[in-house]
């Protein structure tokens, strides 16, 4: 099976990290993946976003247009890749600083409140990524949980090993989002 | 098996370059090959190299030329204007016949252009580039482990040739991570006996040079390169097939391109369309015979080459059929990476 998926928002906001984080985990469970991040004049603050490719067979055509699983931060990115999510596929969005929702009926939506749980919840914003990435696993399971974390130990530098448990408890926040 | 990791093309070029006795880089940094210049410099302490960052690519392309004359296994990376700048030097390489790895990291022109993506250079790459009659064996990886796998293989070309080697391959190559298997790593034995490592007194003087003032050597030279390159021609044409057997349409591109036209292949396939790739490895030297058995095949209706330029390896297509058949062109260019969906499209407008 070929998941194709597009993870976008505001340089900043870990659209990179998270969609790098799945592949790896991916990986170690066996899977072909294909990560291409949009690489250029971006900076924090402006767009950005990256096609994450998991797959059982090797993967063709690393760049892609229609997405099973669209992940979007910010408005910008909800507007351009809404109409690109296939029928039946998955749009999780960040509801708490987006106020436009999406409006297709064909597909399915996750709205989730990741910032304002990060913050008030975990307090600390930094880890409202990882609250997505909880949620998508949950709505469509690509990895398992495990790898996961099994991904965040092996590709955090020991110094910010710390960090895990707080990124483990945002993963579950996510999950819980969505029923 | 060797070892799996999760690397961008870039990084994964400098690791395996590493992994193959590299004895030498030079190099500048710009986007979107940065990275490899990055990672030989993290890693420089724990190996042999040598490791410097020029002042400019025209000082990085003549430390290559010193490095390699005296027989050390040298490589430079850069992105396409890094890579004209260095045009005169890898002519002289190419004279002196010397062996060496580059990597060009394409971006999009022509000018300073932008740091997208883009195939734009496969005319620098496979008809010269500098002055005189000279080819580099060129090779077109698609991939992150055809980044590693053909780094590999260039270092071992340039040595049985004597020939400078390159790596053709884009931004998006550079800048993508995929899962990669890492070979082993391997000492780096050099046997060449005509490197400049000092005379010894049981043997003459070893000279390398690409100035030959009399006319009559200077052909001479010309004459002894050209029969390398039939050497060259015979025996390292590499390409690969998909659904081919029995297609009617045969799509063609090189790097990442191919990829992409992969999916084109899957898609017209799925529409009952009889579409198979081919996709030329080396593009230097060129698999023409390949072409001209395709296009002397009756089923063939026609042939398309997808590239990230405005129609560039569509001519040495058009050569090798020789106007058998129709060959036809689609092109994004400027950074932009075209879709499956859209080559296919182009395809299909070529269906009677």
């Amino acid at each position: 099976m070929l998941v194709e998926m597009i993870f976008s928002g505001f340089g900043g906001q870990g659209v990179l990290s998270m969609g790098k984080l799945l592949a790896y985990a991916a990986m170690k469970e066996g899977k072909e993946v294909s990560w291409m991040p949009s690489y250029g004049p971006e900076m924090r603050g402006g767009t950005a976003n990256c096609i994450v490719n998991i797959s059982d067979e090797p993967i063709s055509s690393p760049v892609v247009t229609a997405y099973d699983v669209v992940v979007a931060l910010n408005l910008p990115s909800l507007r351009k890749f809404e109409p690109r999510v296939k029928k039946g596929g998955i749009l999780i969005w960040e509801s708490s600083t987006i106020k436009q929702p999406p409006t297709r009926d064909d597909i399915k939506t996750y709205a989730v409140p990741a910032v304002d749980m990060a913050s008030n919840d975990l307090k600390n914003v930094k880890v409202m990524n990882m609250l997505i990435l909880g949620a998508l696993v949950k709505a469509m399971a690509v990895v398992k949980t495990d790898s996961l974390l099994l991904a965040l130990k092996e590709t955090l530098p020991p110094r910010h090993h710390n960090l895990i448990p707080l990124n483990q408890q945002a993963i579950e926040l996510g999950m819980a989002q969505v029923k | 098996m060797g070892e799996i990791k999760f690397m961008k093309g870039n990084e994964a070029l400098a690791e395996a370059a590493i992994r193959s006795g590299l004895q030498g880089y030079f190099g500048y940094p710009i986007t979107p090959q940065s990275e490899v210049v990055e990672y030989l410099a993290m890693q420089e302490p724990n190996h042999n190299y040598v490791l410097i960052q020029a002042e400019s690519e025209v000082a990085s392309v003549n430390m290559v030329y010193g490095a390699a004359a005296a027989g050390a296994r040298v490589m430079t990376t850069t992105s396409s204007p890094g890579f004209s700048l260095m045009q005169e030097g890898v002519s002289y390489i190419a004279c002196a016949e010397l062996p060496c790895v580059f990597a060009n990291i394409v971006r999009g022109g022509p000018g300073l252009g932008t740091i997208q993506a883009s195939q734009g250079d496969y005319f620098q790459a496979v008809k010269g580039g500098g002055h005189g009659d000279y080819h580099l064996i060129v090779l077109a990886p698609n991939s992150v482990q055809e980044m590693v796998d053909h780094c590999r293989l260039a270092f071992e070309l340039a040595d049985k040739y004597r020939n400078p080697v390159m790596l053709l391959s884009d931004g998006s190559i550079g800048q993508m991570m995929e899962k990669v298997v890492l070979p082993e790593p391997i000492p780096y034995k050099p046997d060449k006996p005509w490197a400049t490592t000092g005379k010894t007194p049981d043997r003459k003087r070893n000279i390398i040079t690409s100035l030959y003032i009399q006319s009559e050597d200077m052909e001479k030279k010309n004459q002894t390169i050209q029969a390398k390159y039939q050497e060259i021609t015979k025996n390292e044409i590499r390409y690969e097939k998909y659904r081919v057997d029995d297609a009617e349409i045969i799509i063609s591109a090189f790097g990442l391109t191919s990829r992409i036209c992969k999916k084109v292949v899957d898609l017209a396939r799925e529409e009952g369309i009889k579409m198979g790739l081919f996709r030329p490895i080396t593009v230097w030297p060129f698999p023409t015979d390949q072409f001209a058995e395709f296009a002397a095949q009756d089923r063939v209706k026609f042939f398309l080459s997808a590239e990230m330029n405005a129609g560039q390896m569509v001519e040495d297509i058009r050569l090798s059929v020789n106007g058998k058949k129709p060959v036809y062109f689609y092109g994004r260019q400027g950074g932009i990476v075209p879709t499956p969906e859209e080559i296919l499209n182009a395809a299909k407008g070529h269906l009677k």
